[in-house]
């Protein structure tokens, strides 16, 4: 996918500003960032739901304006904020999407019957999808966003609001049609899951690119978001902590505090000597290097 | 290759017409303003006047075509919005003119299957159809003229509240049926009373009905064709090209 100079405005408000980036075939690629930062209107014009005012998009080559219906019959997608149609049986939803996309009468339900079963939906085919669960609604999304074996998938929060179990199970099928060969676009929120997920990573705030790159040289860009946490036996002024020598800042994360520095080995020192000034004794110490969220943070802040 | 992506279009456009179907026909609304308050409405005017069946049938048709066809499109689009299926809709590879003739071909089905009801009725009681081809004809026209207004109903404002969308259209259908020839014949309307029925496809509708029926008509039979084909048309793209305008806010 080619994506240059994307723009969309809603009145003032602009909410994609100039957005470009390539994702390769067969790749996992996460478009991270907060809420209206611009992640679904960008997802929405690469699937042909909203026009742009400004840009070019072109998936596996095909124009997504010119082209429109070319590019969407290439495409599985799940969309935020989307439902089933709770009216009809799980069966009959993936039916219906099926024949949206020409797929034909034997190949849609043996693939049917297929996804159902690996997201375990099987036995529940035949019922309305107005007595599902979130998790139950989520997974036939996918299943109704995987019927015409699409070639990429795009994926708008695919496991938000949904229980521990079922965002594994999504994310490890995720996973599995990657690893099949289908290029996965998938827009969150969740550091975790797009640094456990994604190849590459654009991070995107206010409509604006702040980096892309694969999650751990994002890291690695990240200086001074290294970090010391640290915990003592009495309780410590965070404020008194961010006067040591070396600190840039200091932040109380439960029991802990967190120390973010330049050098963590300078500063330990400095901590040891501030420790018995305080006639303090230090219960435990480890050194962290920047996480994800630390990265996204710090980039969000910057932009 | 550009007839097979006309042809594949219209099998995707027969699947929204299944869903259509699936969903739409039971729901309350449509029941409602479909089929029970034309049929109290027709039934509070009729009862009691000493009406030969013959003078009945074209009003009570029309009435019926009319409510029947004008049913399910005016909700659809609504519907869709708020349970959030719209845009899994049109993200998939249609285009919108599918989905929309889609949305008019269920509406058109709905009401023709409705409309043969007070056909049989009335060849039940004795009433004899004089044109019965025309009749035929004149209810495909008619309805399919019908179910395009009724998307267009639709169109604007986009709003996601069915009931609200149902309200405003009944508030455009009942002053139509008052001036389109279903309770008073338009020969007895006065001057301005025939102007106005005359910008109303269901006058003609109507008429051609009185013609197929009673074998008299107040317009030439060319000229109710003629309009309901070409109101067909032009309620339809107009439709269209309004949805397409306001579809992104309905997101």
């Amino acid at each position: 996918m080619e994506v240059s100079s994307l723009t969309k405005s809603f009145g003032e408000l602009v909410a994609v500003d100039h957005v470009s980036f390539q994702v390769k075939k067969g790749e996992l690629f996460g478009f991270l960032g907060p809420n209206a930062a611009g992640k679904t209107t960008t997802i929405r014009i690469l699937t042909g739901v909203i026009k742009p005012d400004e840009g070019t998009a072109a998936v596996f080559g095909y124009d997504i304006l010119r082209e429109g219906l070319r590019t969407k019959q290439l495409m599985g997608i799940v969309p935020e904020m989307a439902n089933a149609y709770v009216d009809l049986s799980a069966w009959n939803n993936l039916m219906l999407v099926g024949e949206l996309y020409g797929v034909h009468k034997n190949k849609r339900q043996e693939i049917a019957s297929r996804l159902l079963k690996d997201f375990g939906l099987y036995e529940r085919r035949n019922h309305l999808v107005r007595g599902f669960s979130k998790g139950m609604k989520q997974k036939l999304l996918l299943c109704m966003a995987l019927i015409n074996e699409p070639q990429i998938l795009f994926l708008d929060e695919p496991t938000s609001g949904l229980d521990v179990e079922s965002q594994r199970l999504i994310r490890d099928m995720i996973r599995e049609f990657n690893k099949g060969g289908t290029t996965v676009f998938l827009t969150t929120h969740n550091m975790e899951e797009a640094n456990q997920l994604c190849n590459r990573i654009a991070i995107i705030n206010h409509g604006k690119i702040a980096a892309v790159d694969n999650p751990e040289r994002l890291r690695l860009r990240s200086s001074g978001l290294q970090s010391i946490e640290v915990s003592f036996d009495k309780a410590v002024s965070v404020d008194d902590l961010s006067k040591v020598q070396g600190v840039n800042e200091a932040k109380k994360m439960g029991d802990k505090i967190r120390l973010y520095v330049d050098e963590p080995s300078v500063v330990i020192d400095h901590l040891v000597d501030f420790a018995r000034s305080k006639r303090l004794k230090i219960i435990s110490l480890n050194t962290l290097a920047p996480t994800l969220e630390d990265v996204f943070l710090k980039l969000v802040r910057e932009s | 290759m550009e007839n097979n992506l006309y042809w594949e279009q219209f099998k995707r456009c027969l699947a929204i017409v299944k869903k259509n179907i699936r969903i739409y026909y039971s729901k309350g609304p449509v029941i409602i303003f479909g089929l029970l308050v034309p049929f109290f409405l027709f039934l509070s005017f009729y009862i009691g006047r000493n009406m030969p069946a013959e003078a009945l049938m074209p009003g009570l048709l029309g009435m019926t075509a009319f409510f029947t066809a004008t049913s399910v499109g005016p909700a659809i689009v609504p519907w869709e919005a708020r349970a959030k299926t719209l845009e899994r809709l049109i993200s998939s590879p249609i285009s919108i003119w599918t989905i929309f003739l889609g949305d008019v071909f269920s509406s058109f089905l709905f009401g023709s299957l409705i409309s043969t009801f007070p056909v049989i009725a009335g060849l039940f009681i004795g009433v004899e159809i004089v044109n019965p081809l025309i009749l035929g004809l004149g209810i495909i026209l008619g309805t399919f003229c019908f179910a395009s207004f009724s998307i267009l109903l639709s169109a604007y404002p986009p709003t996601d509240t069915p009931a609200g969308v149902m309200m405003l259209s009944s508030m455009i259908k009942f002053p139509l049926v008052f001036i389109s020839g279903i309770f008073i014949p338009i020969e007895e309307l006065p001057v301005w009373g025939k102007t106005v029925s005359s910008i109303s496809p269901l006058t003609y509708f109507t008429d051609l009905a009185r013609y197929s029926i009673q074998g008299s008509s107040y317009y030439p039979i060319e000229l109710d064709l003629i309009v309901l084909t070409a109101s067909a048309i032009i309620l339809l793209v107009t439709a269209i090209k309004i949805h397409e305008r306001t579809m992104q806010k309905r997101l």
